[in-house]
């Protein structure tokens, strides 16, 4: 077993070197609710994120993944630790500045995809770029491009209830990628599909998604996609139990 | 973003439809009732209106409307002709009548007479003859609507259409022969009787006979004065009451608002359709925003800030909300019109349609609030759950 970098017990105030690293977690803790109802999710998660590089966060059921990258994605506060993306800290922008951070470096692929039912599967890849201020003109023109590299192109201009589940995440990846977002997370993104339209969605995040200067971090409970990990964190009972780079070492 | 705001609220056409429907039938029942109730109110002026043209009523300090007459001593003439300022004075008596009908039956009418040498007072327009040829013998006026409808004679076949009263017809008012010798033209009354024009004296002849018969003292001020002052005047120095024809018009309005259940009435039907409209609008809007609220907080994680999305629920309410006023004030004229000419009392003044878009914006107001307090409370993190 080859765990890596950050050892699990490296001390808050050492330095790291943050050349080519995306995510940095050191004792992330999130607990939900107060008193007899209190659930502590994530009880102190490490965690290093290259560029480059597609985790995944994979372990049982509740023991807080979703919690761990909707903390990464600045979607949820976390309670105490440290959490940098690209170097750059949630907790400590105003509101707005939070929204805009995501808004231009993080694309979200859903496990029930979320693509909005009356808008065409080209304005909703545009969404994001619309949210930047692009023009529904240009930002449909882009989303087009995408779509293109997605191989569904030809059915841009249908809702998405008329594409299948496979067809519909690929819109959904479309979306998280357009506006060309340095971090992309994606929660249980094959779940809602078969196995086979699994693989081919996972290979697509694969080859389109993870780049230089992007990463992917993929929560998953689905053992027959670790093999399109890079490196695959263990998570069980709110904590990152150990890295390993090669699927066999599970 | 608002493209997209506004294809989310389109797109589903069935809630779309009913949310405009709610706001449609609330500015509808607005615009309708309170057209009608403003018509109504008119028709209780319709007389004031359509007597030409005196600039003050002196009258009875108890009368309390038009309709209510309270007769005075015909010597009062001359008081008020005494009052300076005054540049002439007219009688007017204003009773009701029975018209004695070819076939024996009889029908109520208004009967006006004015002043024999002037014949100030009399109706605003003609269709045909002319108000000087009251003087001729036993003459009369009478106005379309009654000449058409309810003094029209009847055949004895009820299929046949009744035959309007036309000029050289003869009537018999309380046993004496009246000759038709002009038809006029008038606003509906509130109680919509014929109207029968004639001279001051020939009216109190025909009336049954009472102690006093001056109903009203119509006055025209000398040029360059102004009315009120005048009023004031002559209710100093004859202890009657003495209005504009503004000051009486109110004064009639006020008297059918205060003391009939017409206002309380459409009040109750405005209302109801007011609270009707945004029940039913709050409601689908609500949940057309519930059921949305996955994809706004898809929004919201993919970062759209809350002003953004409260903009975005503002403009979904406000298409919603002008459409529907559109559509309920266009609805409301478009009945209005289609009865045109029928009995039925209808004026849609500007006013009413400032009330009925005010009421518009109310209620897509509490729609979007009830919404905005979800949107604002959506934590971005509940798109990740299943
Ligand atoms: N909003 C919430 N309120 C209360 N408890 C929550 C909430 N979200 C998650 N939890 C709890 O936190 C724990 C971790 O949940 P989650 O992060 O969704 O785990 P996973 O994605 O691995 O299934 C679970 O026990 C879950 O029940
Ligand atoms: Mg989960």
């Amino acid at each position: 077993m080859t765990t890596t970098a950050l050892p699990t017990s490296a001390p808050l105030d050492v330095p790291i070197n943050r050349e080519g690293i995306a995510v940095v977690c050191r004792g992330v803790t999130k607990t939900y609710g107060t008193g007899q109802a209190a659930v502590r999710a994530l009880r102190g998660v490490d965690l290093l994120i290259h560029s480059g590089e597609l985790m995944m966060l994979v372990g049982p059921s509740g023991c807080g993944k979703t919690s761990l990258i909707s903390v990464i994605a600045g979607v949820l506060d976390r309670d105490d630790g440290e959490c940098t993306v690209f170097g750059e800290d949630f907790a400590k922008m105003k509101p707005h500045q939070r929204t805009a951070f995501r808004g231009r470096t993080i694309g979200f692929v859903f496990q029930a995809f979320n693509l909005i039912p009356t808008l065409t599967i080209a304005e909703n890849v545009a969404v994001p770029l619309l949210i930047n201020g692009w023009s529904m003109h240009k930002a449909v023109q882009e989303a087009r491009g995408i779509l293109d590299q997605v191989g569904i192109g030809d059915r841009y201009r249908d809702i998405p209830a008329r594409l299948s589940g496979g067809q519909q995440q690929r819109v959904a990846i479309a979306r998280a990628l357009v506006h060309k977002p340095r971090l992309i997370v994606c929660d249980e993104p094959t779940s809602a599909l078969d196995h086979e339209t699994g693989e081919r969605v996972m290979d697509l995040l694969k080859t389109a998604a993870v780049g230089k200067d992007r990463s992917l971090v993929v929560v998953t409970h689905d053992n027959r996609i670790f093999q399109f990990a890079d490196r695959i964190a263990k998570m069980d009972d709110g904590r990152v139990m150990g890295i390993v780079s090669d699927v066999k070492e599970l | 973003m608002f493209r997209v705001a506004l294809k989310m609220l389109v797109g589903d056409s069935a809630r779309f439809f009913g949310i405009v429907m709610g706001v449609t039938l609330a500015c509808f029942v607005i615009a309708q009732q309170g057209s009608i109730f403003i018509g109504i109110m008119g028709r209780t002026t319709a007389l004031i209106n359509d007597t030409t043209y005196p600039d003050i009523w002196v009258m009875d300090p108890k009368v309390q409307y038009i309709d209510d007459t309270k007769p005075l001593q015909d010597t009062q003439l001359y008081r008020v002709r005494g009052v300076e300022g005054v540049a002439w004075a007219g009688r007017l008596y204003k009773g009701m009548i029975r018209a004695r009908m070819e076939n024996g039956t009889f029908q109520n009418c208004n009967l006006i007479g004015i002043e024999d040498s002037t014949l100030v007072g009399g109706p605003p327009a003609m269709v045909e003859g002319t108000v000087g040829e009251l003087r001729r013998a036993d003459a009369v006026i009478v106005d379309e609507a009654g000449a058409t409808t309810r003094l029209a004679r009847r055949t004895g076949n009820p299929e046949d259409a009744p035959i309007p009263l036309a000029v050289g017809d003869t009537l018999e008012l309380n046993d004496r022969r009246a000759v038709v010798v002009g038809i006029s033209k008038g606003t509906r009354t509130f109680q919509s009787q014929p109207m029968i024009y004639t001279t001051y004296s020939r009216a109190v002849s025909f009336a049954p006979k009472e102690r006093k018969s001056l109903s009203f003292v119509l006055v025209g001020v000398k040029p360059g004065l102004d009315a009120q002052e005048v009023c004031k005047r002559i209710a100093e120095q004859t202890g009657l009451a003495a209005y504009t024809r503004a000051q009486f018009r109110w004064v009639t309005v006020e008297y059918y608002l205060k003391y009939t259940g017409i206002p309380i009435n459409f009040g109750l039907a405005v209302g109801l359709g007011f609270l009707i409209g945004t029940v039913i609008t709050g409601f689908m809007f609500y949940s057309f925003t519930l059921d949305n609220l996955r994809f706004l907080g898809t929004l919201k994680a993919m970062g759209t800030g809350d002003v953004k999305l409260l903009w975005m629920i503002l403009m979904q309410a406000l298409v919603v909300g002008l459409l529907g006023f559109g559509i309920g004030v266009g609805l409301a004229s478009l009945v209005g019109w289609l009865n045109r000419g029928s009995a039925l009392a209808f004026l849609l003044p500007w006013q009413l349609v400032v009330v009925a878009g005010a009421a518009v914006v109310v209620i897509c107001m509490l729609s979007a609030m009830l919404s905005m307090r979800r949107v604002i409370l959506l934590e971005p993190a509940v798109v990740f759950k299943g």
